[in-house]
């Protein structure tokens, strides 16, 4: 009955879709308000029903019900209960399912949440909202419908993929869905605003708080997808630009420049044809990734489904959406009234520069990913295009984007000061060069990349804290004077603050790892030592040990620091005897911000084993930035005041800089 | 009948959320307003330019600006009509109370199992003993062990039951956790190396013969320990060894041993009465009929060929194929396999050699 009520209450959310889709639209011809607020009652009975449908299947997951085939085929009754719940979406049907659930939840919020929209904008997002709904309910019921039955259902279950197994797929997907599809909603909000063919100010506002939920999501998301693989794969790398995170980063540039450029449309009313179009494509590159991870055309790790049913099936929702809202896009845009002007040095200018710049970063990864496969599917030929390629030309233009980031807000609207901005970054300036002066130094006849990296990355992080100085007039007023305003500095200030110097810690991270990272390859018995990073690594033997659903075999290693034991470390082999394979599990010590890391190979009758030892310095700060990222973004998101862009008047002196 | 009860009120729910809206009366559906937006944004520049965050001219500079807005957001709400068309309300009032219920039946029906009950895990393995299926009983036995790993009985009731099953690998360790928990007879070490054997096909492994070794030193009369040591020499061509082994075996059984046709069969065969089977197969093959016996026997060897194309570097395996080649008749598969043979090996010198010493030993030329 579980079953059923949750595929029931799934195919009732379709037919709810299908009126919200239609009926809000009829309304706002008709400008009949009732027919308009249609679009708010079923959306949240969407949100209901769906949830219910989603209930009902981590319920099946959890009573290990094998006579459903999505939890026969992914879950094993003997698996811990939270991988019970977390396999919900492990596996292709589950996981759309929890797609729409979060699509439904955002349409639902919009509803609940929605109340200082007018009502027309209201029920045309609404109504976007469940075209997209729509589709992906149809693509669900008649391709991976995860509510078929087995009639003579079998007694024991085939378990879950090991590598899954794993507390980050508890965290991971719904984070990254939250954030993929959270852009769905800024996508809707354009859309609306094509077909009323009304766009201002107050859009921008309306879409700020939803876009920038998403970007938080997706921020936080690939940086613990990220995590994830660095200590579950066994390789030691945290980023391998893999078709399948390339499919995340896409959005999060779009993502990020769309966030950027609706500030400017937010405070002056400028930018807003840009911004719309970045809204389409931020979501668009969303359903490219779920496009290229759901069809099989990719193979890896998060392809569970290669049925190319359900890949045509994607492909053509993927047309209907980005073809039609594009098609839309030319045919309104030009209906748009322009709005306020500014000088290329600017407030506005910098944030068109850091646009520029993620949008050609987006395309360089866009490029990168798809036309090894568009080659592929027209000439049969095999290209990879790895890592080289895109440090190659993302660094490029990464650097001069990092370099701006800086001189943004430090720049008034409208007409900014270049010389200004500069005197004011002298600070981060000398900063910068001492960093580089002192690693030089230090890794005298090393890598003289790398303390040049360093250097931007700390004259990202003090221009951050520059910028804040300057906006509480520290040091210039008297410190009473400094911390009142530095309590009454709004919020999203203090987020820029934050996420701008997010970036510079991730990078200072990322320079460390690649720069400095040691590693050590043995093939160790027991008794052996092996240095690495200045540490010593005692291999003192295996153990067995039986777990609820699998065997592991765990290696102990002792780990001493000039001759005083430090700690020890447990890397383990895990062998899942219903799928009849192994898994990794490394082993990690964290020193400071630096890691050691311990991943075990294949172990010889003999009782040796294959080990790699890493040290990875600063390797934590690669995901802490994005973690000061996302805390920015939540200070942004919490800020209640509204944003207002001052104009600065073509003739004034040097005067306060207008709030953020 | 629940079932369909649910989905009726489930149908109403989802009906009532569209006729709702419907019938609230005009004047309280309202949305919000540009405008409001608009004021606030002056009210935060009236603030910022009172706590000094900026300067006067910005202030007024802005209040112009966003006076502006508000006066097109104030006239573009003015003219906006509002109407209630009773018509179309009636319209989508029919579609929800109709087209809801048509839509998902149409959709549920074809798609959906109503007439299956729930089938949780727990009340599943609760069913009274006797009516469950032998793998059922199994599966619940793995599962009380799989969180009690040190109950060795458990492991030592459950190890034949897996052999007979053919979960040959399970079983192997069944019998391996018996050892580990319930201590060692040569009679567990006999089944562990029978189950080690029946994993690979019926092969008497190096892993197997040790085990086999091992029983028979704890106990010099283990009768399946030795049985299995003679397959094993039989299998590497010592048949003359086998026939050793098994004459011993037979002199020391009793007269009315169940055992004694199957010995007394190997016997035969290595003495050259009956054609020996190739790779062991008198474990398993002892009960069949000859044309089932023939098609296993055909599925091992071109398993055992299988294997040889991937790896070609087990010479043992090699003469293995050969020989049974020759058994079964078929002398151009035999020369096509020793060809094979010294193609994969290749630069392997002591391999061939043991290759063409063992072809020699088998009667064809090296």
């Amino acid at each position: 009955m579980i079953a059923e009520a949750g595929h029931y209450a799934l195919v009732l959310a379709l037919g709810l879709a299908l009126i919200q889709s239609t009926v809000p639209i009829l309304g706002a011809r008709l400008h009949d308000a009732a027919l308009m607020n249609v679009a708010r009652s079923t959306a949240l009975a969407q949100l209901l029903f769906v949830g219910a449908s989603f209930a009902a299947l981590v319920t099946l997951h959890v009573i290990s019900d094998f006579s459903v085939v999505n939890v026969f085929e992914n879950s094993h009754s003997l698996k811990p209960m939270i991988y019970k719940i977390t396999g919900v979406w492990g596996n292709h049907e589950g996981s759309m399912l929890l797609w729409v659930t979060i699509l439904a939840l955002f349409g639902g919020l919009v509803a609940a949440f929605g109340n200082n929209l007018p009502l027309s904008l209201r029920a045309h997002v609404l109504a976007v909202q469940a075209w997209i709904a729509t589709a992906f309910y149809l693509f669900i019921l008649l391709t991976s419908n995860p509510f078929l039955r087995i009639a003579n259902p079998p007694i024991e279950g085939r378990d879950l993929n090991p590598v899954l197994q794993d507390i980050g797929l508890a965290v991971h997907p719904p984070m990254l869905y939250l954030g993929y599809v959270g852009f769905s909603i800024s996508f809707s909000f354009a859309v609306a605003a094509l077909l009323e063919g009304r766009i201002d100010a107050a859009w921008a506002r309306w879409v700020r708080p939803w876009t920038l939920v998403a970007w938080i999501f997706l921020t936080l998301g690939i940086a613990m997808g990220s995590y994830w693989a660095y200590y579950e794969l066994g390789w030691g790398g945290w980023w391998f630009w893999d078709p399948v995170e390339n499919a995340s980063l896409m959005p999060w540039l779009a993502g990020t420049a769309l966030l950027h450029s609706a500030v400017v449309m937010e405070k002056r009313n400028a930018l807003k044809v840009w911004t719309i179009l970045l809204a389409i494509l931020t979501f668009s590159l969303s359903l490219l990734g779920t496009f290229l991870v759901r069809s099989g055309v990719l193979t890896s790790v998060h392809a569970f489904a290669t049925d190319p049913t359900r890949g045509v099936f994607i492909l053509l929702i993927l047309c209907i959406f980005i073809g039609g809202s594009l098609t839309l896009y030319i045919w309104r845009a030009s209906a748009l009234k322009q709005g306020g002007l500014f000088a290329p040095i600017s407030r506005e200018g910098a944030l068109v520069l850091n646009n520029l710049f993620l949008t050609t970063a987006c395309a360089t990864v866009f490029v990168g990913t798809l036309y090894p496969l568009a080659l592929e599917v027209l000439t049969g030929e095999k290209i990879s295009v790895g890592a080289p390629f895109f440090n190659l030309t993302f660094a490029p233009l990464f650097v001069p984007l990092m370099i701006a980031v800086p001189f943004g807000p430090m720049l008034a609207w409208k007409r900014g000061d270049l010389l200004g901005a500069s005197q004011r970054l002298v600070a981060a300036g000398i900063g910068a060069l001492i960093a580089v002066a002192v690693l030089w130094a230090w890794t005298w006849g090393g890598s003289a990349f790398a303390p040049l990296a360093i250097g931007l990355a700390v004259f990202v992080i003090l221009g951050a804290l520059c910028d804040l100085a300057e906006r509480i007039s520290l040091f210039r007023a008297p410190l009473p004077v400094s911390f009142r305003r530095a309590r009454g500095l709004p919020r999203a200030s203090w987020g820029t603050v934050f996420a701008h110097a997010g970036i510079g810690v991730a990078l200072i991270g990322i320079v460390c790892e690649t720069t400095w990272n040691s590693e050590h390859i043995a093939s160790m018995k027991p008794g052996d030592v092996a240095q690495v990073g200045g540490y010593s690594l005692t291999f003192d033997g295996t153990a067995q040990r039986q777990r609820s659903n699998f065997r592991e075999q765990i290696a102990r290693f002792t780990v001493r620091k000039d001759g005083q034991s430090i700690a020890v470390m447990t890397p383990s082999k895990r062998n899942f005897t219903t799928r009849g394979s192994s898994t990794t599990e490394a082993a990690l010590l964290r020193r400071g911000v630096s890691q050691l890391y311990i991943s075990l190979g294949d172990a010889k009758p003999d009782g040796t084993i294959a080990v790699r030892m890493y040290y990875k310095p600063m390797v934590l700060l690669i995901w802490f930035g994005p973690v000061l990222m996302a805390f920015g973004g939540m200070l942004s998101l919490s800020d209640r005041r509204l944003r207002v862009g001052a104009p600065k008047p073509a003739k004034a002196g040097r005067a306060l800089q207008p709030a953020e | 009948m629940t079932l369909w009860f649910l989905f009726a009120l489930m149908t109403a729910g989802a009906a009532f959320a569209v006729l709702w809206p419907l019938g609230r009366p005009a004047a309280r559906l309202t949305g919000g307003s540009e405008t409001v937006v608009y004021r606030d944004q002056l009210d935060e520049i009236e603030q910022d330019a009172k706590a000094g965050r900026i300067g006067e001219p910005e202030a007024a500079a802005a209040r112009i600006e966003i006076g502006r807005r508000l006066l097109a957001a104030a006239d573009a709400e003015s003219t906006e009509p509002r109407s209630s068309h009773l018509g179309s309300h009636r319209a989508v009032a029919v579609i929800a109370l109709a087209g809801i219920p048509l839509l998902a039946l149409a959709v549920y029906l074809p798609l959906g199992s109503p007439q299956l009950p729930d089938f949780p895990f727990a009340a599943r393995s609760r069913a009274p003993l006797g009516t469950q299926p032998l793998e059922n009983l199994v599966a619940r036995v793995e599962s009380h062990l799989e969180k009690n790993p040190t109950d060795g009985r458990g492991w030592t009731v459950l190890a034949p039951v897996l052999a007979r099953l053919g979960r040959f690998d399970d079983a192997a360790r069944a019998y391996r956790n018996a050892i580990t928990y319930s201590g060692e007879t040569a009679e567990r070490r006999a089944d562990l190396g029978a189950a080690i054997a029946g994993a690979a096909n019926g092969v008497v492994t190096d892993d197997a013969k040790k085990e086999f070794e091992r029983a028979v030193a704890l106990d010099s009369k283990e009768i399946k320990a030795r049985y299995f040591l003679g397959v094993a020499a039989e299998q590497d061509g010592r048949g003359a060894d086998a026939g050793k082994i098994w004459q011993e075996i037979l002199a020391d059984a009793p007269a009315d041993a169940p055992w004694r046709g199957v010995v007394q069969e190997a016997l035969a065969r290595v003495n050259g009465s009956a054609p020996p089977l190739p790779k062991g197969a008198e474990a398993t093959a002892g009960g069949m009929s000859e044309a089932d016996r023939s098609t296993m026997i055909h599925g091992m060897v071109d398993r055992l060929a299988a294997r040889l194309k991937q790896n070609g570097d087990d010479v043992e395996g090699w003469l293995r194929l050969v020989r049974a080649y020759t058994v079964l008749k078929e002398p151009e598969k035999s020369r096509a396999a020793r060809d094979d043979a010294r193609r994969a090996l290749g630069q392997n010198e002591a391999g061939l050699r043991k290759l063409n010493e063992g072809l020699k030993a088998l009667g064809i030329d090296g």
